[in-house]
């Protein structure tokens, strides 16, 4: 049986209201903030929320997007804690400062509604803004519906700020089908996530004149790859960190999470690989099959970077055949995840047959008939020989 | 120089506040500053505006006041932004070349 948290309550919310309800419950103390579909509606309550007086954050309103992580990382280095949101050409416009971010060690939460990046001009759901900062050093959560976008949020403060970690974490949520629709989530009581997510203890602040400090200064061929190694042991320290998180969060909730969550995956021979919305699909479809006898089961990748290597191999090795299921094309290569899981089991003796499909770009529909006719295909592709002609397909598109 | 091991750096590449006085930035100059201190009205705009603190004053000069006494021509980068701000027109600026012979004619 589930277990409620001692205190909490159910509010209709849209996954974006969501997002800002957990900040509110954060009270970061700087927002930097620029509107951009279908992100605007977080930056939006958020400001009603200071400007009503239920929060006293300082809202920064800013002429771009460049310059909302420019403030964010300004606000953090001053000791700060910052947070802010974006999606797609925001996010792009943004590219440079994201990459600085992680660099400097600076533990900025940001939540990212995932939307088409341009061209042509979209505003519906894929996750190629996501990937696009796939190697940038920011952990990154994915998040299944508006309940998780609130929860990753909470949790992404303590993964953020931990002394082990000190890096940037991106909440995922995807664009209008999450975003915009307006479900029921349970918000824990306000005091319960204060104490949660505690207050920041920066290492160091710019504004301290006792102890002057230069930050962002020029780094050469000396010193430069020394201070790359430093961040590449951050997030690999940083997945002990986030499972502790998680554990510390099913204390207060009673909600489990692991950093690939495996749906009736045990003995599963067919299995799909997905994140966020489409999962909630999937989930039903397994069900409804598992219901005919057949082994099929969902892998959810709930944190993409650091990528659960070892969960998304252990999950997989034993089946025959898996679908990874993904809202992005990686143009002359596979999606990022395809890429990632054939990497992940290339080493394990037994290993199944493996097919990217590339599905929902641009908000292109998801339903239970495709998940079926996915797990239809899988059964097939058990018994056929993959090439570099048939491992990449694309689920939907008229031919 | 011994290379430290990067568990001996700051994270973050952080270093020592005003790191930049230990960096002779001054040879990157192509055209340097000229001050004719007996045109100079000591208004302080040159001190204020330039952009990397080379403009060297004097606190308590003439009558007490803050005076305006040469250039640190160290971490000065040439830029003219305080030939440009100031309002009497006393900061020339001359070529790097020309400055040089100038000084070993003195």
């Amino acid at each position: 049986m589930k277990q409620m948290p001692a205190k909490s309550e159910i509010k209709a919310l849209t996954g974006a209201e969501a997002a800002a309800e957990a900040m509110r419950q954060i009270q970061p103390d700087v927002v930097p903030e620029y509107p951009i579909t279908p992100q605007t509606q977080i930056v939006e309550v958020y400001s009603q929320f200071v400007a009503d007086g239920i929060v006293d954050s300082e809202i920064v309103r800013c002429e771009s997007e460049h310059s909302v992580m420019s403030v964010a990382m300004g606000a953090s280095v001053a000791g700060a804690r910052v947070m802010t949101a974006t999606s797609s050409q925001g996010l792009a416009f943004m590219f440079e400062p994201v990459f600085i971010a992680p660099s400097l060690r600076l533990p900025i939460v940001m939540n990212i509604v995932n939307r088409a990046l341009s061209g042509p001009i979209n505003i519906h759901c894929d996750h190629s803004d996501g990937m696009a900062i796939r190697d940038s050093g920011w952990i990154q959560l994915y998040s299944e519906n508006a309940q998780e976008a609130y929860e990753h949020t909470i949790m992404a403060v303590r993964i953020a700020e931990h002394p082990d970690v000190q890096l940037p974490v991106a909440i995922n949520q995807d664009g209008f089908i999450t975003s915009h629709a307006l479900v029921n989530v349970e918000i824990i009581d306000d005091k319960i996530v204060k104490d949660f997510v505690g207050v920041r203890k920066p290492a160091f602040s710019l504004l301290d004149a006792e102890k002057p400090l230069s930050v962002g200064m020029l780094d050469f061929y000396d010193y430069f790859f020394e201070h790359k190694k430093q961040t590449f042991d951050a997030m690999e320290r940083s997945r002990r960190i986030i499972r502790e998180v998680f554990d510390a969060f099913a204390k207060i909730t009673g909600k489990k999470y692991d950093m690939a969550e495996k749906y009736r995956c045990d003995d599963a021979e067919h299995i799909i690989v997905a994140m966020s919305s489409a999962c909630g699909i999937i989930k039903d479809v397994v069900d409804e099959l598992r219901g005919q006898g057949k082994k099929v089961g969902l892998l959810r990748i709930r944190v993409f970077r650091p990528f659960p290597e070892v969960e998304v191999a252990q999950a997989l090795r034993k089946a025959k055949a898996v679908i990874i299921l993904e809202r992005a094309s990686g143009f002359g290569s596979y999606s990022p995840i395809y890429n990632e899981t054939t990497a992940a089991l290339y080493h394990y003796p037994q290993k199944p047959k493996m097919v990217n499909y590339v599905f929902g770009l641009g908000g292109r529909n998801f339903g239970k008939s495709d998940a079926r006719k996915l797990f239809e295909e899988l059964e097939k592709i058990e018994g056929e020989f993959l090439d570099e002609k048939n491992k990449l397909r694309y689920l939907g598109v008229r031919e | 120089m011994t290379l430290k091991k990067y568990t001996e750096i700051s994270e973050g590449a952080r270093g020592d506040g005003a790191s930049s006085l230990q960096f002779n930035t001054g040879n990157w100059r192509a055209i340097r500053p000229d001050i004719n201190t007996k045109k100079c009205i000591n208004c302080m705009l040159c001190y204020l505006y330039c952009p990397d603190d080379a403009i060297l004053i004097k606190k308590e000069g003439k009558d007490g006041k803050p005076e305006i006494v040469g250039i640190d021509l160290e971490h000065c980068k040439g830029c003219s932004i305080c030939s440009n701000v100031c309002p009497v027109k006393c900061i020339t600026m001359d070529k790097e070349e020309d400055a040089l012979k100038k000084g070993l004619k003195e």
